[in-house]
């Protein structure tokens, strides 16, 4: 064996040096053996392919000169209100950019007291440090609801004030950003687990329990969720004894939860009948007792496989809450809707609604990127 | 199916490790099952001595394995007794966790859980159930590990290892919990050929240390060298049972006849 070996390596060096190192040719491989595939494989392909790219083109630059060249990113104000003539004069040429230098406190803290807007301003870094902090597994053990108590803690302070020398601001003047991001958080961080115990229940063996889950679910997911935010702030109050009172952003934000629980629920379920029953069986044969088997062996298999679906509903909610403004709850797009109702603003809806687009957009993005790489990450031990 | 006749069959017979001193490890007395209106178990009568090795035989549908998920419960039956351990299985959930703590089960698909790792499947069990801590459990998981010729692969994911690596991974689990009773259930039918003697080795080792085993498979060559008794079942009933060599050798009824002719003919 080895003799054969041997010979057959043997002559290798020589005939390398015989025929000189090739390399595939240019056209096969690398960045223009894709261009000539995947652009100009045929006469109709490079057609298409420099329309496309004429249009790409023209349109960005005709966006540049918009957003960039022509803008205008600020105007006099006088004791009459803002100056606007410069804007428009543009005709739409160029973006006034100068709505959002104005208006960019009042789109993120609504009509929160002008001179406490540090306080908003601090919650919502809170709430993007949370946001971080949590994304990270290496925060992933029991003291990281410590800390979501303790920032939402700080936060509610903070909002509420009245204490701490803090002067109290109610409830009805919070309004921008912040509000989007408390109705959202709270939203998703409360509806989450409710919606696992939910799934749970609907594939429970106790059929009170089960019907329970299948009824609420069902009555839930058959209503608009603005509805649902007209009954919680409408007809709510009517039930509750005179006098009472709940906090109207709260029971936006109950009508919420509940909504996306309810949707969180059949994603979750999904992804409980997506194991195999072999793994129940196993986990049974060796008498793990309920709450361990769905714990260790179940959630964490079961949730894995369903993190798109999930993400997708969470990004889904994180705009959803924009629909409180049907009950006057002052959140991010209403606020940029109500900075442009002044007389001297008014046309200039696109540059504030681009600017809270894109808002939106970086908190949604975000989640989606960090889903993907966190997809990626629970799921190598399926790579062999 | 797939069926070893020779090389172990070759083999001498384990001497039987079967106590007649002490209560039986399983009774099952007239135990009766039906899936809706089909009768799948039918006054089904067995009496397992401790530290008895029970080789359990028949064609696919024959109640073999709903028999053996009965044991554990992982099936309920409807009519009858089922005594384990001294304990009887009933709806009470303790005495039936009782029980599945000194019943091993190893399954077909292995059912390994494969989010976790190796060693992670083998220490879950007696953390939690046992309450063992974790210093020990990891020693005990390393101990069976290497009992089943694999400690190497300790920190791979199941997904990471062949099938009949991973079966061995699903005994030595099983062990971890130090089960006084196991339950095979067709271990090597999904195994491609080369892998069943590995897993078997392992079985048979199993067996020379003396553990009761309930076992459901199509190895005669396993059943010839470590059975003390084979179990034929046929249509939810059990048919004809014995000693290895008269039941194979000597079949009573038409019923086994043809079972054992047909398994040889596929071969």
């Amino acid at each position: 064996m080895a003799e054969i070996t041997a010979e057959a390596t043997a002559p290798r060096p020589a005939q390398d040096a015989e025929l000189g190192h090739r390399r595939p040719p240019l056209l096969a491989v690398g960045p223009l053996a894709w261009a000539k595939a995947n652009l100009f494989s045929s006469w109709i392909s490079t057609a298409v392919t420099l329309a496309l790219g004429y249009l790409l083109v023209r349109w960005t630059m005709g966006f540049i000169d918009w957003a960039f060249i022509n803008a205008i990113w600020s105007v006099p104000v006088t004791p009459q209100g803002a100056q606007t003539q410069a804007c428009r004069a543009l005709g739409g040429t160029g973006a006034c950019w100068a709505v959002v230098t104005e208006k960019h406190r009042f789109i993120l803290f609504g009509t929160y007291p002008y001179e406490e807007h540090w306080r908003p301003a601090i919650c919502v870094l809170l709430f993007i440090g949370l946001y971080i902090v949590s994304a990270m597994r290496r925060f992933w053990r029991p003291a990281l609801a410590l800390i979501w108590l303790a920032t939402l803690a700080v936060i509610g302070v903070l909002m509420w004030g009245g204490m701490l020398g803090l002067s109290y601001v109610p409830q009805e003047r919070w309004g921008g950003l912040v509000i989007t991001l408390i109705l959202a958080t709270f939203g998703i961080a409360l509806a989450f687990p409710l919606s696992i115990l939910v799934a749970l229940g609907r594939r429970s063996s106790m059929p009170a329990i089960k019907t329970l889950c299948v009824l609420y679910v069902e009555l839930i997911r058959g209503v608009p969720l603005i509805s649902l935010l007209f009954m919680a702030s409408v007809m709510f109050p009517l039930f509750l004894p005179e006098g009472m009172n709940i906090d109207k952003l709260l029971r936006a934000q109950i009508a919420i939860i509940l909504f996306a629980a309810a949707y969180l629920a059949e994603v979750v379920r999904a992804g409980l009948q997506a194991l195999p029953r072999g793994q129940y069986e196993a986990a049974d044969a060796l008498g793990l007792t309920y709450w361990q088997k769905t714990g260790f062996i179940i959630l964490p298999q079961a949730l894995r496989l369903v993190i798109p679906p999930l993400v997708n509903t969470f990004i889904g909610f994180f705009k959803d809450t924009s629909l409180v403004l049907i009950i006057g709850i002052f959140d991010l797009l209403t606020a940029g809707k109500t900075a442009i109702v002044e007389p001297a603003w008014q046309g200039f809806g696109i540059e504030i609604y681009v600017t809270v687009g894109l808002i939106y957009f970086v908190f949604c993005f975000a989640m989606s990127r960090y889903s993907q790489g966190l997809e990626a990450e629970l799921n190598r031990h399926r790579v062999r | 199916m797939s069926t070893t006749m020779d090389p172990a069959g070759a083999a001498p017979h384990l001497a039987s490790a079967a106590r007649t001193d002490a209560p039986p490890a399983i009774v099952l007395d007239k135990v009766n099952k039906w899936y809706g209106s089909m009768h799948v178990l039918r006054d089904v009568t067995l009496s397992v001595a401790t530290g008895e090795r029970v080789v359990v035989c028949g064609p696919s549908g024959s109640g073999k394995s709903t028999m053996i998920r009965c044991i554990n419960r992982l099936e309920q039956h409807q009519e009858g007794r089922i005594i384990v351990d001294n304990m009887e299985l009933t709806d009470d959930t303790r005495s039936l966790d009782a029980i599945r703590r000194e019943v091993g089960m190893v399954f077909q698909s292995f059912n390994l859980f494969p989010h976790l790792t190796i060693l992670e499947n083998c220490t879950l069990a007696p953390i939690w159930v046992r309450h063992m801590p974790k210093k020990e459990a990891d020693e005990l998981a390393m101990h069976y590990l290497s009992r089943v010729k694999i400690p190497e692969q300790a920190n791979k994911y199941p997904g990471q290892l062949s099938g009949g690596q991973q079966q061995r991974v699903a005994i030595a689990r099983a062990l971890c919990m130090k089960p006084k009773i196991m339950l095979f259930d067709e271990p090597t039918s999904a195994l491609d050929p080369e892998m069943i003697k590995e897993v078997l080795d392992t079985m048979v080792g199993l067996a020379e240390d003396g553990m009761t085993m309930v076992c459901v498979t199509h190895e005669m060559g396993f059943a010839r060298q470590v059975a003390d008794r084979v179990v034929f079942m046929d249509r939810g009933e059990i048919v004809e049972s014995g000693v290895p060599e008269q039941l194979f050798n000597d079949p009573k009824t038409d019923r086994l006849k043809t079972f054992l002719s047909q398994i040889l003919r596929g071969h």
